[in-house]
């Protein structure tokens, strides 16, 4: 599941609290709804169903791409483009190489984590519907937003406002479709 | 929602401590003022400490203009004392950046969640002291402008790095850890520049924060992937904590020279390491904790927990100064005996040995006391003391060595000139600067992190009961 860009518009619930939210989710996933998001300025355990991330294995494999790129670079540098003869020593050397090894698995796995976020959360992304409404800024300071799918299958827009409003938010914005 | 699950955790750091990681639960948009306070108003002494450091920074640029121009025959160190102040220095900030991983990442993984208000502090540190560190060795290339030599690349001459020898994988270990720092700082930075963005009172402000908080909006998936990254970041970070002073520390363990010819050299660097990063973390974040009024995230919990690291270090280290003595006089090699027993102590360096030793195993053992571990004051100046005490131990380790070692012959005092004086006073001058750009530009401390330990705290159904 990708995050939600609202293109067919929703409802949105402003909260005060973590709690507030995290019980207007229950309340909701109670109900049936499934096309429902959070936004707050804390992560939240808030119950909503997602999907495992795969990023851990991209970084697994990125990593040990990186661990054996590093050591073949070794490798033909000293033992196959120019072998140094230097006291007999071996021009293959395994223990010697395996530090560089080692740094080039822990470098390309944290740069796989790193612009993997990103691509995973499409980000950078200047702009999303949900800037348009008035005093989401707060949504990263100490407001805690609930937004439900205007297109849920669930249940017809009324009964997700008359819904809504039964949880005594802060506001309720409708965010119009694109 | 987090893909790791977390244990409870628990907000005391042990039985016994009663100091609260954070006190009166300030709101949400209460710590985002007072974090972000800085970056909207500049205060006075921020301007003086910023000049102060402006013109240590213009101190170290002329100094390293002389010595790329004239060369490092401007410095002290000549054969056999080839290396000295430049290695010492490097050494030296090299370990002091140790403390931020271990904070940042290590504490992560631990669910040390005292971590959360310092991080960001601990983790801005090892990247400053990084940027200096890489400083030296650069310059004492002797000639700087060919520094890519280092890194293998297909170059017309042929020549490859020799990756038998300890340095390349010095350049390896140490650009790693630069580019992890910097990527898991950032990784971190993310929210809180968001924060920044939509508390900006001007619309350029909101548009510089914008940019880099490249459209975070806080939304429940961007909070799971987040956290999914942070902490494989932090896991990856980890053993570098581990690996690269041991690394810097096979610069020396595999040259046969008496003094640095030993196995005991990673752990005993690693724990030097960490010993005085946690030190220069103490000596940021007391006169910052006042000049914020941070007290309320910043508490004597946190005082208390980096205290008693700094013992425990402080302890291995003076275990590791005992066993590579004795070491030297089991080896029942004469050369070896010399350095330890009669070089060092009593030798022309023997005033900083005992100096280094005497500060680095006594100031810790004021932490032995509950009241002393929360004393800002005593607190600032032991930790002073510990970062002398720890730029001399390097001192000693590098230039007792080289100035006496198997040909008598070739003994060599080492003096530092004034360069290699400039050079390392500029580089504090450049990290004070850095510090302070961050300060003025950067959230201090993680909010969200903060945040989410208030939620967590105010859970507990004696504080406020959860509603039906």
């Amino acid at each position: 599941m990708r995050d939600r860009t609202w293109g067919a518009g929703a409802y949105m619930a402003e909260f005060a609290s973590a709690r507030e939210l995290t019980e207007a989710v229950r309340a909701f996933s109670e109900r049936g709804y499934t096309r429902l998001e959070t936004y707050s300025p804390v992560p939240l355990a808030s119950g909503i169903p997602r999907k495992r991330s795969r990023l851990p294995v991209a970084v697994f494999i990125v990593g040990l791409l990186g661990g054996l790129v590093s050591y073949w670079i070794q490798w033909y540098a000293n033992a196959y483009a120019y072998p140094l003869d230097i006291g007999g020593r071996p021009a293959h050397a395994i223990p010697a190489f395996l530090i560089p090894t080692f740094e080039g698995t822990v470098l390309a796995a944290s740069l796989a984590a790193f612009i993997g976020f990103f691509v995973i959360a499409r980000l950078p992304q200047p702009w999303h519907p949900v800037f348009e409404i008035d005093g989401f800024e707060r949504a990263t300071i100490d407001r805690y937003w609930l937004a439900v799918d205007a297109a849920d299958p669930h249940c017809a827009p009324d009964r997700i406002v008359r819904e809504l409003s039964a949880l005594a938010p802060l506001r309720l914005v409708h965010l119009e479709p694109e | 929602m987090s893909a790791v699950a977390r244990p409870a955790p628990s907000l005391a750091l042990a039985e016994g401590d009663d100091w609260p990681v954070m006190r009166g639960a300030p709101n949400d948009a209460a710590i985002t003022d007072m974090v972000l306070a800085p970056l909207w108003h500049t205060r006075r002494i921020w301007w003086i400490l910023f000049a102060i450091s402006a013109l240590g920074t213009l101190l170290l640029l002329a100094t390293v203009a002389y010595t790329v121009t004239v060369g490092i025959g401007t410095w002290g160190n000549n054969i056999p004392v080839a290396w000295a102040f430049a290695i010492t220095s490097f050494v030296w900030w090299i370990g002091i950046g140790h403390a931020g991983t271990f904070i940042s990442a290590f504490l992560l993984l631990l669910n040390q969640r005292w971590r959360g208000s310092i991080n960001r502090v601990a983790e801005a540190m090892t990247i400053f002291a990084l940027v200096n560190a890489a400083l030296f060795p650069l310059l004492h290339l002797g000639r700087p402008w060919f520094f890519y030599w280092l890194i293998p690349y297909p170059a017309t001459m042929n020549v490859w790095p020799n990756f038998k020898s300890a340095l390349p994988w010095d350049v390896a270990a140490v650009t790693t850890y630069f580019t992890v720092s910097l990527l898991f700082w950032y990784l971190g930075l993310v929210p809180d520049l968001a924060s920044a963005r939509d508390s900006a009172p001007s619309r350029l402000r909101r548009r510089v924060y914008g940019l880099f908080a490249m459209g975070w909006r806080g939304s429940g998936f961007q909070w799971q992937r987040f956290n999914v990254a942070y902490v494989l970041l932090a896991a990856l970070a980890t053993p570098l904590v581990i690996s690269v002073h041991s690394v810097v520390s096979l610069d020396f363990s595999i040259a046969q020279l008496p003094g640095w010819h030993s196995t005991i050299f990673p752990p005993y660097f690693v724990v030097g390491a960490i010993y005085s990063g946690l030190a220069m973390v103490l000596v940021l974040l007391l006169p910052l904790r006042r000049a914020f009024r941070l007290y309320d995230i910043v508490t004597e919990a946190h005082l208390n927990a980096i205290a008693k690291l700094m013992l425990a270090m402080g302890l291995m280290l003076a275990y590791s100064y005992v066993i590579e003595t004795f070491m030297s006089w089991y080896s029942a090699n004469a050369a070896e005996r010399y350095t330890y027993l009669a070089s060092r102590p009593f030798g022309p360096y023997a005033v900083v040995y005992w100096i280094m030793t005497g500060l680095n195993v006594l100031s810790p053992q004021l932490f032995w006391s509950r009241r002393l571990r929360t004393n800002g004051t005593a607190l600032f100046l032991a930790s002073i003391v510990i970062l002398a005490g720890m730029w001399m131990e390097r001192f000693v380790i590098i230039v007792t060595s080289l100035n006496r070692d198997f040909l008598t012959s070739s003994w060599h005092i080492y003096i530092p000139t004034w360069v290699d004086w400039g050079i390392l006073a500029g580089s504090f001058g450049l990290f004070g600067m850095l510090f302070l750009l961050f300060l003025k530009f950067v959230p201090s401390v993680a909010m969200s992190e903060v945040k989410e330990l208030r939620i967590e705290m105010r859970k507990t159904p004696e504080q406020e009961p959860l509603r039906a």
